[in-house]
């Protein structure tokens, strides 16, 4: 919090908190020390050199991990130690970085199986599953948004790579989270795609708070309100796109490396 | 020897793409022959085998909703057919009851068993989920060995009776005790068939394909693994009833872990993911063994052993889902064909 690019406007209250947290695999420290403030209804950037830490940041958030120390706050509750769909239940929703889907599922059924989930409707298994169908319209929609709509009874596994990132990202919108977290939303994305990506987050952003991991500086520089910069599992430096750019630390541990 | 290569099945079958028999008219003209057959059963077998065809079925489709539809290989399933064979005999025994709702007690009395097995079970996946299941049941098979009193022990429950309201015909006769406890199956299918048809079972197949996601998307798989434990062990335990009212005695075998390894091959054997499966391949493993049981042969374990090496290897779908994918492809073929576009 009292890091030396500090932010001077910052009314908005936090949303989510790490202290001092850690994460150690056999003696290796991949989060180190991390103490993580992202600001409500803020974009908040993750970024840093393969291996920095990110995704296993984004699994400690999300009850995926169990952190080797410190805490995690979710609006002011301690969330450390909660399993991934209690944290799911509370509203921090996440995509993951190697898709993550159900390839026998149809698109349709995705989103469906998503909106169910906060229902309980997934007990019932003296009812038909055509009762899924009352998530239809909602799910079209979510569709609709990233792009997908005329692929909805396809299976997952044949959708391509591009594709595939864009159904992540609306099976975690399906969610409705406070917050939504975001691991490299655009990886493998053509140019069209990741342009429509950013202003898909752009429009989603109102009304919650996003932190995601993305390689692409154009679209960090088009999304963030905050760059937080991981190295070795550690915070290098934070502030706004423009400051973090121009912090020397950054430029030689991760952007002088892109030249 | 089973034990690796159920193990095997479960790594390499589960979760396998089979092509989906979507065609509505197709799945009820399957659901009229599989009815008739299950009917017409004991007209072309001796009764007493097409029974225990029936309850193989079943207790593999148990199997199933686990293999197929959750990702999750119990190896010790005898645990919940074997305590509702004693519990059953029991009830009729001594309650004097008609024999169904003996094996409602019966089957009850497993589905209470599966709550704490299936509770400690669960987190563990793969061959230790298959370990787990496995020593719960050499334990049971302990218990109910030294518990002689209540079960005979080496003996066995002897003298089940088959009541059912007085009808002679159905108390006496295998015939038509068949036709009596054929619908307590078919209950146990229905059961089957709804689950895995449910908002529910669309949730098993999640946790079976993805289960990180499944949590992800907020869905607690243990408890829903430890459910559908518990729904199963039911219909293990449905079989398990009609079995040994079926046979008017109920043995240590019920329980052993040999009776948990046939049931993981018919189910295997059959197909997994299907429903169809089951009793497919419990027809032909009971069948096989009535045969070779007949001619004296005392091999048997050795015979059904390699059909199921030649099965799995030949068919990696089963009987029943290499005969569909089968179909299906001649189907696509003969439309793209006639088609043209
Ligand atoms: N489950 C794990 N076991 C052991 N090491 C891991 C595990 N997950 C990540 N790591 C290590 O932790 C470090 C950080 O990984 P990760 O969080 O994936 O980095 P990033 O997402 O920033 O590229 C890497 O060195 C990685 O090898
Ligand atoms: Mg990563």
């Amino acid at each position: 919090m009292s890091s030396d690019t500090n932010d001077a406007r910052q009314p908005s209250p936090v949303v989510l908190q790490t202290r001092g947290l850690s994460k150690e695999f056999r003696g290796f420290r991949a989060v180190s020390d991390v103490d993580l403030t992202v600001a409500a209804g803020t974009v908040h950037a993750l970024v840093g050199p393969n291996g920095a830490g990110k995704t296993t940041l984004f699994n400690l958030l999300t009850g995926f991990l169990e952190p080797s120390s410190g805490q995690i706050l979710f609006q002011g509750r301690d969330i450390t130690g909660m399993q991934p769909e209690q944290i799911a239940h509370l509203g921090v929703a996440r995509s993951f970085q190697i898709t993550s889907l159900f390839d026998q599922m149809s698109l349709l059924e995705h989103l469906e199986l998503a909106l169910a989930s906060p229902t309980g409707l997934g007990y019932r298994f003296w009812q038909s599953s055509k009762r899924l169908g009352r998530f239809r319209e909602r799910a079209m929609e979510l569709l609709e948004q990233v792009g997908l709509a005329d692929r909805a009874g396809q299976d997952a596994g044949s959708l391509a790579y591009g594709q595939k990132r864009a159904l992540e990202l609306a099976l975690a919108l399906a969610l409705d989270p406070t917050v939504l977290l975001l691991d490299e939303p655009t990886a493998g994305m053509g140019l069209e795609d990741v342009d429509r990506t950013i202003a898909l987050v752009k429009k989603v952003s109102s009304g919650r708070t996003v932190v995601f991991v993305d390689h692409n500086m154009h679209v960090v520089g088009s999304l963030a309100d905050t760059v937080t910069v991981l190295q070795s599992g550690q915070v290098l430096a934070e502030g706004t796109y423009e400051q973090v750019r121009a912090d020397q630390r950054v430029i030689t541990a991760y952007l002088g490396q892109a030249g | 020897m089973s034990e690796q290569l159920t193990a095997r099945a479960d790594l390499e079958l589960a979760g396998e793409p089979v092509i989906p028999a979507s065609r509505p008219g197709l799945r009820w003209a399957m659901l009229a022959v599989g009815l008739l057959v299950a009917l017409a059963l004991p007209w072309f077998i001796y009764p007493p085998v097409a029974m225990d065809i029936a309850a193989w079925a079943l207790f593999a489709i148990s199997v199933d909703l686990l293999l197929g539809y959750t990702g999750l290989l119990s190896f010790g399933h005898a645990a919940f057919w074997g305590t509702s064979a004693y519990v059953t005999g029991l009830i009729a025994i001594n309650a004097g009851v008609p024999f169904p709702l003996a094996v409602l007690g019966g089957a009850l009395a497993a589905m209470a068993l599966a709550v704490p097995i299936g509770y400690l079970s669960v987190r563990r996946t793969g061959i230790y989920f298959a370990m787990v299941t496995l020593a719960f049941a050499q334990m049971v098979y302990f218990i109910a060995n030294q518990w002689r009193s209540l079960t005979g022990g080496e003996n066995g429950l002897q003298g089940i009776p088959k009541s059912f309201f007085g009808i002679e015909a159905i108390e006496t006769d295998s015939f038509y005790f068949y036709y009596a406890a054929l619908p307590v199956i078919l209950l146990g299918v229905l059961v089957a068939w709804r689950a895995v048809n449910s908002p529910f079972g669309q949730v098993l197949v999640a946790i079976r394909d993805n289960p990180a996601r499944a949590r992800a998307l907020g869905y607690d798989v243990e408890r829903y693994k430890i459910m559908v434990f518990v729904l199963s062990a039911g219909l293990a335990g449905l079989a398990g009833g009609v079995f040994s009212i079926s046979h008017g005695f109920a043995s240590l075998q019920e329980l052993a872990w040999t009776t948990s390894g046939k049931v993981v091959l018919i189910t295997v054997l059959g197909g997994i993911g299907t429903l169809w499966g089951g009793p497919i391949g419990a027809g032909l493993v009971v069948v096989l063994e009535d045969r070779l049981a007949s001619s004296g042969f005392n091999g048997v374990g050795i015979i059904t052993g390699a059909i199921f090496i030649v099965i799995v290897l030949a068919f990696r779908h089963g009987i029943w889902g290499t005969a569909r994918n089968g179909v299906a492809a001649w189907m696509r073929r003969r439309r793209s064909g006639a088609g043209g576009s």
